[in-house]
């Protein structure tokens, strides 16, 4: 580089110098072009240019500063979050203690409050949502990267993307009257019938229960475990579906050991995401879960779950300690759905962002 | 080919039929609701759509007639509120997780991102009446919006970052030879080259909010009346829908599925207009 000798005109040196640093730093060509400049340009000339690089740093620090502020609020709002939660519910939390969430009362009026049954509620309909929806969303994905021919593929995904916009509200409207009526007139009678010696399925059949808000919620959550599911499978090399449709494995096969057996944390990262979205889902399933505060085995029985009962209780709830009650609820909620995304996000990152795949079959 | 059919065992093959029909028959499951949704709404709906609907407010208990004219207007008032706080602070974070965001600092600040998606709302209302209700004394729309803009700021943060980081560096580089600062690179090149694309992340996170209901029920509140003022409780159209539905009346329950339908129109517009900027986004990139 000839940035050391001393050159008659300043304006080819720095011709001369931008060239070969764009050659030889492509990453930071403004910075290095600006320090050679200073180095080599006559003292006029340096002095513009300090003078601009002074003006360009303080515009690049508030820009960058304004920037992280904005990235801050993201922070401030999960801390503000947890502040609000802890410091309304201080009172039931005090009051309880941890005999909070194992009493099964729940009487506003003698200011007795057990969340329990909120509790049940919402890992039962859960796990029945789960239930139904995991081999849906897997068998979507399944078909949408691998089995269906090309030009329904757009479609099928853009279908159930659609399926992930409906608002929760209009879900449970149409849970309400259809989905309900449905499972009353049709599905509840023959699963009693059938099924009713499990337990499970057993005692009148309203249509509005436990049943109903998990077929509600199981389609709810397809749309986000079928995509995460699609995502995490389309990391599968290519290689590896190739690999084992030479050695003579039929398409099942392969996508059973290819594809399923790498993808696997991925899809139970997915369900655990979808499990997220269940617990913390409000408003269909205040719609249809019939919303009384009892713990019974029939999926077909009336039930209750925590982000319902804060749904229709916490603008109506008049004492404080009634009020803490319902935040605590609130309180546990967050805590949980903290954890359960975080565990899936963990998983899904470390399949999509990290190593490939280990390549054994 | 004509071999493989006599070398598979039937048992296999077999197997390959069958679990390829079950993908199949899971796609046809999973799409049999989204039919069953849609058409109870366009067949329930759009009889109850009209003029009326779209112009009046609610009529008291036992009369027919009125609409939800102002349910509407809230939403456009309180969704207005929540893009004015959401919109501006997730693009700004967008852009420091990729623009700066190589630090661990960045790293917790992605991860919060993600875990906030996954909060239910109903918690960020309650989190919003302790904030701003409790102090505040009374139910508003800006209540209403503060809860629905902080929802938008995670989705809108993480993918505006996931389009800027699919802007070419070639980009950057050109635009930083120019002697043009970072500062104004990133708002006028690397901002401007992926338009389209913070656009679609914008306009799914307006979706999503649109029709949330859940933290609305004690923040904005719902009114039966017109409130246009930011600090008065104010009506929504998912409340108004929610509070039809579980009414035991059947013309509310005709005006709810109205509200649905218009409801669902809004959202659907402003996917499909995300699916054509998406689109045109990538034939201009392959071109």
């Amino acid at each position: 580089m000839d940035s050391s000798t001393p050159n008659p005109t300043p304006g080819l040196s720095r011709r001369i110098v931008t060239a070969s640093t764009q050659g030889e730093e492509p990453e930071k060509p403004q910075q290095d072009s600006s320090q050679e400049k200073t180095r080599t340009a006559a003292g006029r000339e340096r002095r513009i240019a300090l003078r601009v690089s002074w003006r360009t740093k303080f515009a690049e620090h508030t820009f960058k500063y304004a920037m992280l502020g904005c990235s801050l609020a993201v922070l401030a709002v999960m801390a503000l979050i947890f502040v609000q939660l802890v410091l309304h519910s201080r009172l039931s939390l005090h009051q309880f203690g941890f005999k909070f969430f194992v009493g099964s009362v729940w009487d506003p009026v003698s200011g007795e409050f057990g969340a329990w049954p909120f509790i049940f509620g919402t890992l039962l309909s859960s796990f029945v949502a789960l239930v139904i929806a995991v081999p849906l969303a897997v068998g979507v994905a399944l078909f949408v990267t691998e089995m269906c021919p090309r030009p329904l593929r757009g479609f099928i995904s853009f279908m159930v993307e659609l399926l992930a916009a409906i608002p929760s509200v209009i879900y449970g409207l149409w849970a309400i009257f259809i989905l309900a009526p449905l499972m009353r007139q049709y599905v509840e009678p023959w699963l009693g019938k059938y099924f009713g010696w499990t337990g499970l399925f057993t005692g009148p059949a309203y249509g509005i229960g436990m049943l109903a808000a998990g077929v509600i919620l199981a389609i709810m959550i397809i749309p986000i475990i079928s995509s995460i599911t699609r995502e995490v499978m389309q990391v599968v090399p290519q290689q590896q579906r190739e690999g084992v449709l030479a050695l003579g494995a039929t398409r099942w096969e392969m996508i059973r050991m290819g594809v399923l057996r790498n993808a696997r944390a991925g899809i139970f990262g997915a369900v655990i995401l979808g499990l997220g979205r269940a617990i913390g889902e409000t408003m269909a399933v205040t719609m249809v879960i019939g919303n009384r505060p009892a713990v019974a085995k029939s999926l077909f029985a009336p039930g209750y779950t925590m982000a319902s009962v804060i749904a229709n209780e916490f603008s109506e709830a008049t004492d404080d300690l009634y009020l803490s009650a319902l935040v605590e609820i609130g309180l546990a909620l967050l805590i949980v759905t903290v954890i359960v995304n975080a565990c899936a996000r963990l998983l899904v990152w470390s399949i999509t962002r990290g190593t490939p795949s280990r390549s054994y079959v | 080919m004509f071999s493989a059919k006599g070398v598979l065992g039937l048992r296999r093959r077999f197997t390959n039929h069958l679990f390829t029909a079950a993908a199949a028959l899971a796609s046809l499951l999973v799409l049999a609701p989204l039919f069953a949704i849609f058409g109870y709404l366009l067949y329930r709906g759009l009889g109850s759509v009209n003029w009326a609907f779209l112009t009046h407010t609610p009529k008291p208990i036992g009369e027919t007639g009125g609409g939800m004219a102002n349910a509407i207007v809230g939403s456009g008032l309180i969704l207005a509120i929540a893009s004015a706080i959401g919109i501006p602070l997730g693009i700004g974070a967008g852009i420091y997780l990729s623009e700066y965001g190589k630090s661990r600092y960045a790293q917790v600040v992605r991860f919060t991102a993600d875990v906030l998606n996954g909060v239910p709302s109903i918690v960020m209302g309650i989190a919003v009446y302790g904030l701003v209700v409790l102090p505040q004394g009374h139910f508003s729309a800006f209540s209403g919006g503060v809860a629905l803009g902080i929802m938008m700021i995670p989705t809108i943060a993480r993918t505006t970052e996931e389009m800027l980081a699919m802007v070419p560096n070639v980009i950057r580089e050109a635009a930083l030879g120019l002697g043009i600062p970072q500062w104004r690179t990133t708002l006028s090149i690397t901002l401007r080259t992926a338009t389209s694309g913070v656009i679609t992340g914008v306009m799914l996170a307006f979706a999503r909010v649109a029709g949330e209901t859940a933290p609305l029920l004690f923040t904005a509140f719902g009114n039966q009346y017109w409130s246009l003022k930011p600090n008065q409780p104010t009506a929504a159209l998912p409340l108004q829908i929610y509070v039809y539905a579980i009414s035991p009346f059947d013309e509310w329950h005709r005006q709810a599925w109205a509200g649905a339908l218009v409801l669902i129109a809004i959202i659907v517009g402003a996917v499909s207009i995300v699916r054509v900027i998406a689109a045109r986004h990538q034939v201009s990139h392959s071109a």
